[in-house]
């Protein structure tokens, strides 16, 4: 279909570029706006009001405000993976080619056949889920939640991956100025000009906030002024003017978190810009200048298309040029909407009839009636006429008798304004009630910290927002240092104003929306009262009220206020619930930034990633560090690779990089002792030139972790702990030394990066390293003896070899400088060419350290003790250590405790798994007892099946039964075999060869 | 997002931290009974308003630093080495 003429633009002067004329889409129809025109603004211009179905009774509905607290005016944007659900018409910029879509109807918003809901309402109301949905239970998942999810909901979101860039920045200032309307703008002028480093932040794309048409400041226009002090702004080299900014959470220490939509507005965000920008802010102080927002009128049917706030009503008149109907009757309790009026009849639009719920009358409503407009005195609205528009507005005198019918096309309402208290409130402040504007204002205008200026605490004249946006910036400033310049404040004229009137809820017999996003009504906050829920945090999630994604800000201080009319209190009595970060939806991109895939932590690469990678090495990831998995050859598959380097170790010799393996220097007269202290086992002996395994417990006595120190002088130690603990043993080591024992002589640094490692194992390494290094250093049997230790000198700079076996078999680990460990890697490869050796990777280590019977991660689960490991004998009992007083607990010493054995299948050719629990009867299966679990298992070539350790009550003294393996997910029932944990060679022959 | 002022590095940001718990319990001396080892590793009070708290600088000096940090505000009051003399506000 093609585009269509835009039959409600004004030719009026406003913000849009008539020369730049936009299509889109809404709903698979073109439609024509301008460049500058939000989707809700187009869409009106087009004389479309109905943009949506609401969340629960699918009522039609239309835009109700034209900025961000938008509650009804959800659509979806754009289409496939960019696909964005909720998002809000009024805050949508048109750009060319925009698709949008209407959301929760079915099948088209016109005819949304889920409107039934309509007729089973008077079952829907507040707590509708507890009540109606509570039994039996059993229908709870499969039957009512797929229905609710079904009726209920908003937009769908997008399921392919997000596309799009997202990023994060810190920004640093004096004084930040949240709110570019008349205040804000007037105190960033002021704490500009001081020489302070200020950020001026608004959300929407052009600044000036609230300020309409025929306002005058300084003697031009409104707009005017507004560009002028823009340019000042500019002109001030610290400071920054940003829009399309939204700062949506307050944090400690003044930080604050915005976003910023870099490419919202776009067809297409360029490639160098990311399409949301996240900003974490620091300021050194804050001013507020966040507005207020207008309140709705609470009657029947008071959200039909058409019916929108009197603000609204103004700003798509004057910014937009967009009639919002042709006869536009108002309804209000203040002063304001009279400025509507104006702003109508300047655009040549009828307004029918002014509804002014006050008796007295007002200098601004005798002006009106001097324009010939009609003026109701204490009128009230009755209820709004129409489906999917409105047509008409019953009108009532406050004693409920029916007064007449006005036929209108659109019904400016307000309520009055109530300060956006979104961020004040994140900071703590609890609002207190003002009777004499009837709203709520921040308890503290001004703390350390946080300065508010203009109508965000109740300064609601033009000329006072000025005067007081100037005077704040000036006083943030002059506090922090800066001089304020000699500069006036902008001023306007004076406006007249006379009081506002209390106007909640008009009586009615019909769905009075209070919470238009969430379908509360009036009725469903009177139910909730008489059934008890009449606190105001009770009141809010029973109905829901204010939980819906715009947070309540069009609605909560009429909920509140009905509510205290209910039980008969004041408003204040009633209390107020807190707002919470984010004020404003938060695209979850946006919180990731670049921190997605691989860039979510660093990548760590060991030293000689490069020749893992050039022997065709599949990784494997061990935290952050990438490890070699395995070396496929050529059409090998990974469990035949495992079995193939496994095999060649045991019988020839292997390389394997260990460098991952946390190191730990220590130095100072009393290592040995901190040592001492901190492993089961005892250090003070251990011998210059000796390595010793070493656990350590936690203090509540559970294994924490393992590995080989070695005393390389008598006052110098190298620990090493696993890969995994690595950074938390460090802490743990830095917690006894600065907290506890300080005044140790004991020093320490992680060295995991500055030394890297090789396991070279089987019954060839000591050939291969005498091949590799035996023109620096004598290794054999007698000079480097088992569990020997020395440094020697290599090209210029220090290595260490260490006899140390993970595998069983003959084995050292080579330590060298980070920078020489591809250098080492291709010595040792080149030394044992001749042995054939191989490369073997995490996997193989693995096997060779289960077929060895040595506990790794999978046995050091958190909840094991020494004596569970079969470590028992290595406590001292000469000595106290960490962990030792509460291993000594009953529980912890419990002799049927599940203790460490080994396992093998009955029948060789079955597999076992990792997980199973050993069982010794599976008849009834409602009474199955664990008697223990298999912690790791390999395929064993040197055994010749498949083996495993695990831990089961008895432990050793089991050793010659068969028990069951039962593995639940797969059902899998093994009878095993128990047996000792060491495999292979278990009277250590190989290691000392 | 706090800034903590660490006795070592100066003013950090509370990315650089990790906090590591009560810092009002102190370590039984080693060979102190089980029961003494018991209430040091399970049992702690709950305040609400002020706390000694150790914060671990990893991202910096790697220091314990003590920490006096309202848990009712979320305030940070002053911050000392281990050992050290930790302020609190009068009263507290």
């Amino acid at each position: 279909m093609g585009a269509r003429k835009q039959p409600y633009r004004l030719d009026t002067s406003a913000s849009i570029q008539r020369n730049k004329p936009i299509r889109f889409r809404f709903d698979s129809r073109s439609y024509t706006g301008f460049e500058g025109d939000t989707l809700a603004s187009a869409l009106l211009a087009n004389g479309k009001h109905l943009m949506a179905r609401s969340f629960k009774y699918h009522r039609p509905r239309g835009v109700l405000t034209a900025s961000s607290e938008e509650p009804n005016a959800l659509v979806e944007l754009r289409t496939g993976a960019f696909r964005e659900p909720n998002t809000r018409a009024t805050m949508i910029e048109l750009f060319d080619g925009l698709v949008a879509k209407s959301q929760n109807r079915f099948p088209s918003l016109t005819v949304d056949l889920l409107a039934v809901n309509q007729l089973f309402s008077r079952f829907m109301g507040a707590g509708f889920y507890y009540k109606t949905f509570m039994w039996p239970p059993s229908f709870w998942e499969p039957v009512y939640e797929k229905l609710i999810r079904r009726a209920a909901g908003l937009g769908r979101a997008a399921v392919l991956p997000d596309p799009d860039r997202y990023e994060h920045a810190h920004l640093h200032c004096d004084v930040l100025i949240v709110g570019g309307g008349a205040a804000g703008l007037s105190a960033a002028l002021s704490a500009g000009r001081s020489g302070a480093r200020v950020i001026l932040a608004e959300e929407m794309p052009h600044l000036g906030g609230a300020l309409s048409k025929a306002d005058a400041i300084d003697n031009c226009s409104a707009s005017e002024w507004v560009r002028k002090t823009r340019e000042d702004l500019d002109s001030l080299p610290e400071t920054k003017v940003k829009t399309r900014f939204c700062v949506f959470g307050c944090y400690d220490d003044n930080t604050f978190a915005a976003v910023e939509r870099v490419g919202d507005h776009l067809a297409t965000t360029p490639k160098h810009l990311p399409r949301q920008r996240l900003c974490t802010i620091r300021a050194r102080k804050v001013i507020l200048a966040t507005g207020a927002l207008e309140r709705p009128v609470v009657f029947d049917d008071n959200d039909i298309p058409g019916v929108m706030l009197s603000s609204a009503v103004r700003c798509y008149v004057d910014r937009f040029a967009v009639a919002p109907g042709r006869n536009v009757a108002i309804v209000t309790n203040n002063d304001d909407a009279y400025r509507t009026a104006f702003a109508l009849l300047d655009a040549g639009i009828s307004v029918p009839v002014i509804a002014d719920a006050r008796l007295v009358p007002s200098a601004l409503s005798q002006r009106a009636e001097g324009f010939g407009i009609r003026i109701e005195r204490a009128m009230l609205p009755q209820r709004a006429h129409g489906i999917h528009r409105v047509h008409a507005l019953s009108l009532q005198r406050p004693d409920g008798a029916f007064a007449e019918r006005v036929v209108c096309d659109c019904i400016a309402i307000s309520g009055g304004y109530s300060p956006n208290l979104s961020l004040v409130s994140q900071k703590g402040d609890r609002p207190r009630w003002r009777e004499d504007i009837l709203a709520f204002v921040p308890e503290k205008s001004e703390t350390e910290s946080t300065s508010c200026a203009g109508a965000c605490h109740g300064v609601f004249d033009l000329n006072a927002c000025l005067q007081d946006g100037f005077d704040t910036g000036e006083r943030v400033a002059r506090d922090l240092g800066f001089d304020a310049d000699a500069h006036a404040s902008p001023t306007a004229p004076d406006r007249e104003a006379s009081a506002i009137e209390p106007l909640w809820h008009c009586p009615g017999k019909g769905k009075a929306f209070v919470d238009m996003q969430n379908d509360v009504t009036a009725d469903d906050i009177h139910l909730a009262n008489r059934e008890g829920y009449n606190s105001v945090e009770h009141l809010k999630r029973y109905t829901t009220l204010g939980m819906a994604t715009d947070q309540g800000r069009t609605s909560n201080v009429n909920g509140l206020a009905i509510l205290a009319l209910a039980r008969g209190k004041k408003i204040p009595e009633v209390g107020t619930t807190r707002y919470r970060p984010p004020a404003v939806p938060v695209t979850i991109g946006a919180f990731a930034g670049h921190e997605q895939g691989k860039n979510f932590q660093p990548t760590r690469r060991t030293a000689m990633h490069a020749c893992h990678e050039r022997l065709g090495a599949v990784f494997v990831e061990a935290g952050q560090w990438m490890r070699p998995r395995y070396y496929p050859a050529p059409g090998e598959d990974m469990d035949a690779a495992i079995l193939r380097e496994a095999d060649l170790v045991r019988k020839s010799v292997g390389i394997c990089d260990v460098s991952t393996l946390g190191k730990v220097e220590l130095f100072g007269e009393d290592a040995s002792e901190f040592l001492n202290r901190l492993y089961i086992n005892g250090w003070s002996r251990l011998a210059i030139g000796k390595a010793r395994y070493g656990l350590m417990l936690r203090e509540d006595g559970v294994v924490f972790d393992d590995g080989t120190t070695s005393r390389l002088d008598s006052n110098h130690f190298l620990m090493t702990t696993t890969t995994a603990n690595a950074a938390a043993v460090l802490a743990h080591m830095e917690k006894y030394a600065q907290t506890i024992w300080s005044d140790m002589d004991v020093h320490f640094c992680s060295v995991t990066e500055q030394w890297c490692g090789v396991s070279v194992a089987g019954p060839r390494a000591r050939d291969t390293l005498e091949a590799a290094f035996g023109d620096a250093i004598d290794i054999s049997n007698g000079a480097l003896p088992f569990m020997g230790v020395r440094e020697f000198a290599w090209h210029g700079t220090t290595a260490r070899i260490f006899r140390i076996s993970f595998s069983g078999e003959l084995a050292y680990e080579v330590n060298v400088p980070w920078g020489y460990g591809e250098a080492a890697w291709e010595r040792i490869m080149d030394a044992g060419r001749a042995h054939k050796i191989i490369p073997y990777g995490t996997e193989a280590l693995g096997v060779l350290r289960i077929e060895k019977g040595h506990v790794a991660g999978s046995e050091l689960d958190g909840r094991t003790t020494a004596t569970d490991m079969g470590l028992g004998s290595m406590l001292s009992d000469k000595k106290p250590f960490v962990g030792l007083p509460l291993s000594k607990r009953e529980g912890m010493t419990d002799p049927n405790r599940p203790a460490l054995v080994g396992i093998k299948p009955t029948d060789r050719e079955q597999r076992l798994r990792g997980g199973a629990h050993f069982v010794a009867d599976i008849a009834n299966k409602d009474e199955i007892k664990s008697l223990g679990w298999v912690s790791s298992v390999a395929e064993s070539p040197a055994v010749g099946c498949w083996i495993g350790l695990g831990y089961i009550q008895g432990g050793k003294s089991r050793i010659g039964e068969k028990v069951i393996a039962w593995y639940p997910l797969k059902e899998e029932m093994i009878e095993v075999e128990i047996c000792d944990p060491v495999f292979v060679d278990p009277k250590g022959e190989r290691l000392h060869g | 997002m706090h800034r903590i002022k660490c006795p070592f590095c100066g003013e950090r940001d509370e990315a650089e931290f990790v906090y590591q718990g009560d810092a009002s319990v102190s370590h039984p001396p080693l060979g102190a009974s089980t029961d003494d080892f018991y209430r040091y590793v399970y049992v702690r009070d709950n305040p609400k308003g002020w706390h000694r708290e150790w914060w671990h600088h990893v991202g910096g000096c790697r220091m314990w630093v003590q920490v006096a940090r309202n848990t009712l505000t979320h305030e940070i009051y002053a911050t000392a080495p281990p050992f050290k003399r930790l302020d609190f506000p009068e009263g507290a």
